[in-house]
């Protein structure tokens, strides 16, 4: 069975964001970039597949050069090889271009299932996974908050709006997975050392035929950025055993008791 | 510049259009469009369709298949609303963000070739079509604005808008459409489906929300959070830390990829206040907080905080809440 899994390199979601006051950017440069986070699970859940079924695991990500640090590192989890299409054109691509990159990229050879995690950290738009598998002409299980196959079909648990469904899928598929869908395995020092040497392909949007997606008019344009409306903070208080009492009287005080 | 026409795609929940959806149709009634339309696939689609039109819709597009209950929605839900789009293609289309609309939607503009801007808090039509988003915890408002390909796809978080019955609205015109199933997607079946039922108020309608972080320590305390909620007539919720690790549904996830509530009063209980979770309750009109760490984000947004132990807290309000006369 042959897996891939798209990876982003993000800014640390743990890090606060800015954006740059000119071009409307994400300011990349604020934040120490890492995996994201939400890939990780995408990841654990590839390896999961193609350990019970053989086959490899394809790492595929768009990104500046230093995105290599990201396809590095789910190769040390285990994936077998990597792929990483750069262009600086390509910065600040809006979902659609972002998934048109991805399409090409992961159609170039055959495969079985293309995981992915339901949002990037940083741009959270959330759909690029079902743009992708519309360009792949597959079925798209979002949202899997558990995966299994038995080699000619993948199973999937996906969350709904009210509850959950099971959905039976034949291959090839893209799943989308949740945070939580596993436990990630942490890369071993072997695993750190071993994805140096595993071969990355880099290439540009020309080299997979679509050179025209870069640089390309966008669909849409941000036209400004501004500062909410900052909700101002209350009053902080210690708790030294009123805390309750003083929830009630604010309970109170909007009538809701 | 006048649009022509503006769509929602409506989603059902037992056979009666989403609250989420009579939202929309509430927005693109003040849009000024000539056209306010419906599109809408399920096996009980007929049954909706006349609460659509009280919302402002004049023209029901709809499937009644019952492969769109016995499929995986999204993909033949794309290629249908693709072929209702492709001859005569509305200038906008609204989708709630929810996971079937990014389903569908993310397909559509695939699909097409047309963009669309997700998470969006407004929409406005002037010269262009621009939609409102709000990034870093709601901290910063993005404008954007479609360029000229159409139709131009739109999805709208929940809460965004009042839902309101047009003035004098009548019964829309309902045109039924063929359903369009690829093979891909026959091969895609729902084998077995599950709905959670709460006890009490639905989360996004619940005047009072109790939300528990992983300040409250053990998966048992969320009983602490339900008593609570109980007292108050109000509603659980959870942050997206404790809903991966199993310790709530992800039906009570508050934030960015759950619910957004809009209560008028949230207690936050040892949720330290992460992007991902302010956005999905920054608009309460009075936020209390309980966390041990003083430094913690969620303070900022707080009208009431307490520094403390979330469980101990929440102990002695489930006892003085009792201990109220009445």
């Amino acid at each position: 069975m042959n897996v891939v899994v798209c990876v982003k390199l993000v800014p640390d979601p743990d890090s606060a964001g800015q954006l740059d006051a000119t071009t409307h950017r994400l300011r990349r440069d604020l934040a120490e970039p890492v995996l994201d986070p939400g890939d990780e699970f995408g990841v654990e859940a590839a390896l999961r597949l193609v350990e019970a079924h053989g086959g490899e695991v394809r790492v595929v990500s768009m990104g500046p050069e230093r995105a290599l640090e990201a396809v590095r590192k789910a190769l040390a989890m285990g994936a077998a090889r990597g792929v990483l299409v750069s262009d600086g054109r390509l910065g600040g691509s809006d979902a659609l271009t972002t998934a048109k990159v991805l399409a090409a990229a992961i159609a170039r050879e055959p495969f079985d299932v293309v995981i992915t995690a339901t949002e990037s950290s940083d741009g959270y738009t959330g759909v690029v996974p079902q743009a992708l598998a519309e360009m792949l002409d597959v079925t798209a299980v979002t949202f899997a908050t558990g995966v299994a196959s038995d080699g000619t079909a993948l199973t999937a648990t996906r969350q709904t709006e009210v509850g959950s469904e099971t959905i039976i899928a034949g291959l090839p598929c893209l799943v989308s997975v949740t945070a939580g869908v596993n436990e990630p395995r942490y890369p071993s020092l072997r695993g750190i050392m071993g994805a140096k040497a595993k071969p990355v392909d880099r290439w540009s949007p020309a080299d997979l035929g679509i050179g025209e997606v870069a640089g390309s008019a966008p669909g849409q344009t941000v036209v400004s950025v501004t500062l909410a409306e900052e909700r101002r903070a209350g009053e902080v208080v210690t708790d030294d055993g009123d805390g309750a009492h003083r929830i009630v009287e604010l309970l109170a005080s909007v009538r809701v008791i | 510049m006048a649009l022509r026409s503006v769509w929602v795609f409506a989603e059902l929940r037992q056979g009666r259009a989403t609250t989420e959806t009579l939202e929309l149709l509430t927005k693109a009634r003040s849009l000024g469009a000539a056209a306010v339309e419906a599109v809408c696939f399920g096996p009980r689609a007929v049954d909706a369709a006349a609460e659509l039109g009280r919302y402002g819709a004049t023209t029901v597009h709809l499937s009644s298949d019952p492969a769109f209950a016995e499929l995986l929605f999204g993909g033949p839900a794309a290629d249908t609303l693709a072929a209702l789009v492709v001859p005569h293609p509305p200038d906008l289309i609204l989708f709630a963000a929810t996971h079937a609309g990014r389903d569908v939607a993310g397909r559509l503009a695939a699909k097409l070739d047309v963009p669309v801007i997700a998470n969006g808090l407004d929409v406005e039509a002037g010269d262009a079509i621009t939609v409102t988003t709000a990034i870093f915890g709601a901290t910063q408002v993005v404008r954007t604005e479609f360029g000229g390909r159409r139709p131009a796809l739109a999805l709208i978080r929940p809460k965004s808008f009042p839902a309101e019955a047009a003035p004098g609205a009548i019964s829309p015109g309902l045109v039924e459409v063929p359903a369009v199933i690829r093979e891909c997607h026959r091969r895609a079946t729902v084998v077995a489906r599950s709905d959670e039922v709460a006890a009490g108020p639905r989360l996004e309608d619940a005047e009072v929300v109790v939300s528990g972080g992983r300040g409250i320590q053990e998966a048992g305390n969320f009983e602490l959070l339900r008593e609570v909620a109980e007292l108050l007539h109000g509603a659980v919720g959870a942050s997206r830390a404790v809903v991966d690790a199993g310790w709530a549904p992800y039906s009570l996830q508050v934030g960015q990829t759950g619910r957004t509530v809009k209560p008028t009063v949230y207690i936050a209980c040892g949720i330290s206040g992460a992007m991902q979770h302010t956005v999905g309750m920054r608009g309460a009109q009075k936020i209390v907080a309980i966390n041990k760490d003083p430094q913690a984000p969620i303070f900022k947004l707080a009208d009431l905080g307490i520094v403390g132990d979330a469980p101990t807290v929440l102990r002695q309000l489930r006892d003085e809440l009792r201990s109220r006369p009445g």
